[in-house]
């Protein structure tokens, strides 16, 4: 018991605070509770407080819209709470697609997909140029190009309000993670991600690396949706510091070394270091 | 077999051209597929919306205005509704706007999508100024129009008298009763939709269009010579000219040149 709850202690919180905001978001809509309203792009915190979708934003800014200052205020909150938290802990933390591409992970892991397609035939850089692609179409069109097309948003708006046709495009990412591209959407194409990697590139809480402890057994790498952040196992103790990686915590629960654990960055010592 | 070795600089530039390469590839499809789905012209927007065009630029799809709506009025766009993804709409058949007095779905807008100024005389927020749409009668289907008596539209605008009147005129066919004809007032009309809720006709005889469907547009060749507002519209008019190239033939040649006739 003691090590089930050590191997899977952070995957019960994120799924907690995963569906536990979910649920809010559907009794706002559903029971009129005014804890949390809206959605992830833009929601009402205890009817006061607002929060919007800095990516959202963007794409406003690149369409020509004139930016509400409630929309500024809340895009503020959630940029400076990512600056701390490290920013793609929106994608193991909050983003409902990461349960389900989580799931695509475990089971291609299960079937040994890997085994018969082991090179992988895109690049993880691809985030950045969607990135860059959807603000050019969302000022060339006028509108906020990815909004339209958005997987998150659409399974998240359509848990709250109606998933309509909505679960194909949850299948589809499911069955490009498991078939066509190890970790393909969140970790090549979804330029959500990629927002939150650059805005998480200098942020506080970081998963640390202590090489005296590893024992070279690689489930960390195994199991991390973004191994190319952990380069440095068992070869020197850093910490992770590319804003790739999710702080999902998956490699400390893994790991039956202690070598891996969260610490908070400290700024000075590290800055020569780079990523 | 020798193996060919590739230098760092090309390496980089294939990998640079690929990224672009697909990177366009991916682009024509995503604004194709987007160009498509913002165009879909009969979207009824919730009160106070800006125009279309700004609409979908500032609307964030939070669905605040969806959850702040008492009569569940208020749908966000599902995959497959065949709207834009995630905006706010209405379908006036299904459930109309009530016009609620404080209009509670325009103010939790954080994006400012949906203008509280729009909808504000003299400091407060007025329903009535409110533009939705605009309800058109289809005369052809509309059984008041065939002289049986229905004033279900007319007892359901909340703009009573105002939006919809009702005029009557003599029936022919019989010679002893009246038309009670149901006229909408372009200028009135909020688009609310309760005259479509209350028609009793199978498929509502009158129903309401966003503005830019149901409207025509005079344009500026004709104007209300004894109306000082409309006048006001030739300001921003521009000159056009027009030269017609005249023929160069007399009339009566044109007659007579005309021999394979016979």
């Amino acid at each position: 018991m003691h090590k089930l709850w050590n191997n899977y202690r952070y995957l019960f919180f994120r799924r907690f605070t995963q569906i536990g905001l979910l649920v809010l978001y559907f009794g706002a809509n559903a029971w009129g509770w005014t804890i949390l309203m809206g959605n992830l792009s833009s929601s009402l915190f205890l009817n006061i407080i607002p929060l919007s979708d800095p990516y959202a934003m963007l794409q406003m800014l690149a369409a020509g819209a004139v930016l509400a200052s409630d929309l500024l205020i809340g895009a503020f909150i959630i940029t400076l709470f990512y600056l701390l938290v490290g920013g793609r802990a929106f994608c193991s933390w909050v983003c409902p697609v990461n349960i389900v591409t989580d799931a695509a992970a475990l089971l291609r892991r299960k079937l040994g997909v890997d085994k018969i397609s082991k090179k992988q035939p895109a690049s993880r850089n691809m985030r950045y140029w969607v990135l860059a692609l959807s603000l050019i179409l969302s000022f060339t069109m006028g509108v906020t190009a990815f909004e339209f097309i958005s997987p998150i948003s659409m399974l998240h708006r359509g848990i709250i309000f109606g998933l309509g046709f909505g679960w194909a495009a949850m299948l589809i990412i499911f069955l490009l993670d498991l078939f066509v591209l190890k970790n393909g959407w969140c970790g090549h194409i979804c330029p959500l991600g990629g927002f939150y990697s650059l805005v998480g590139k200098g942020s506080l809480v970081r998963v640390h690396h202590n090489e005296e402890n590893c024992t070279l057994c690689m489930k960390c790498k195994v199991v991390c949706p973004e191994s190319q952040v952990l380069y440095m196992i068992g070869k020197e103790s850093l910490p992770v510091l590319s804003g790739e990686c999710t702080n999902c915590a998956r490699c400390i629960e893994v790991c039956d070394d202690d070598a891996l654990e969260f610490s908070i960055r400290k700024l000075a010592k590290n800055k020569n270091i780079g990523e | 077999m020798k193996k060919e070795t590739i230098s760092d600089r090309r390496k980089f530039i294939l990998n640079m051209a690929r990224s672009a390469g697909i990177t366009a590839l991916g682009g024509f499809v995503w604004s194709a597929y987007v160009d498509e789905v913002i165009a879909s012209p009969l979207t009824l927007r919730p009160p106070g919306a800006l125009k279309e065009e700004d609409f979908l630029k500032t609307c964030i799809k939070c669905g605040l205005c969806v959850e702040a709506c008492p009569y569940n009025t208020l749908l966000l766009a599902k995959p497959g509704d065949n709207k834009p993804l995630g905006t706010p709409y209405f379908i006036p058949r299904d459930i109309p706007c009530y016009m609620c007095p404080d209009i509670p779905c325009v103010p939790v807008c954080p994006t400012g999508a949906l203008d509280e100024s729009s909808v504000t005389t003299d400091g407060e927020l007025d329903i009535n100024i409110a533009d939705m749409g605009l309800a058109v009668i289809d005369d052809n289907s509309c059984i008041a129009f065939w002289g049986i008596q229905c004033d279900a539209c007319y007892r359901a605008c909340p703009l009573l008298g105002e939006a919809i009147s009702i005029k009557y005129e003599k029936n022919d066919r019989t010679g002893k009763h009246a038309f009670l004809k149901p006229i909408v007032h372009a200028d009135v009309c909020t688009g609310c939709g309760l005259c479509e809720k209350a028609c009793v006709t199978e498929k509502p005889a009158i129903f309401v269009l966003p503005r830019e469907v149901s409207e025509g547009k005079a344009g500026t060749y004709y104007i209300k010579g004894w109306d000082k507002d409309d006048e006001k519209r030739l300001k921003d008019a521009k000159e056009i000219k027009t030269t017609t190239e005249i023929s160069k033939n007399s009339a009566l040649n044109s007659l007579n040149d005309s021999e394979d006739l016979y």
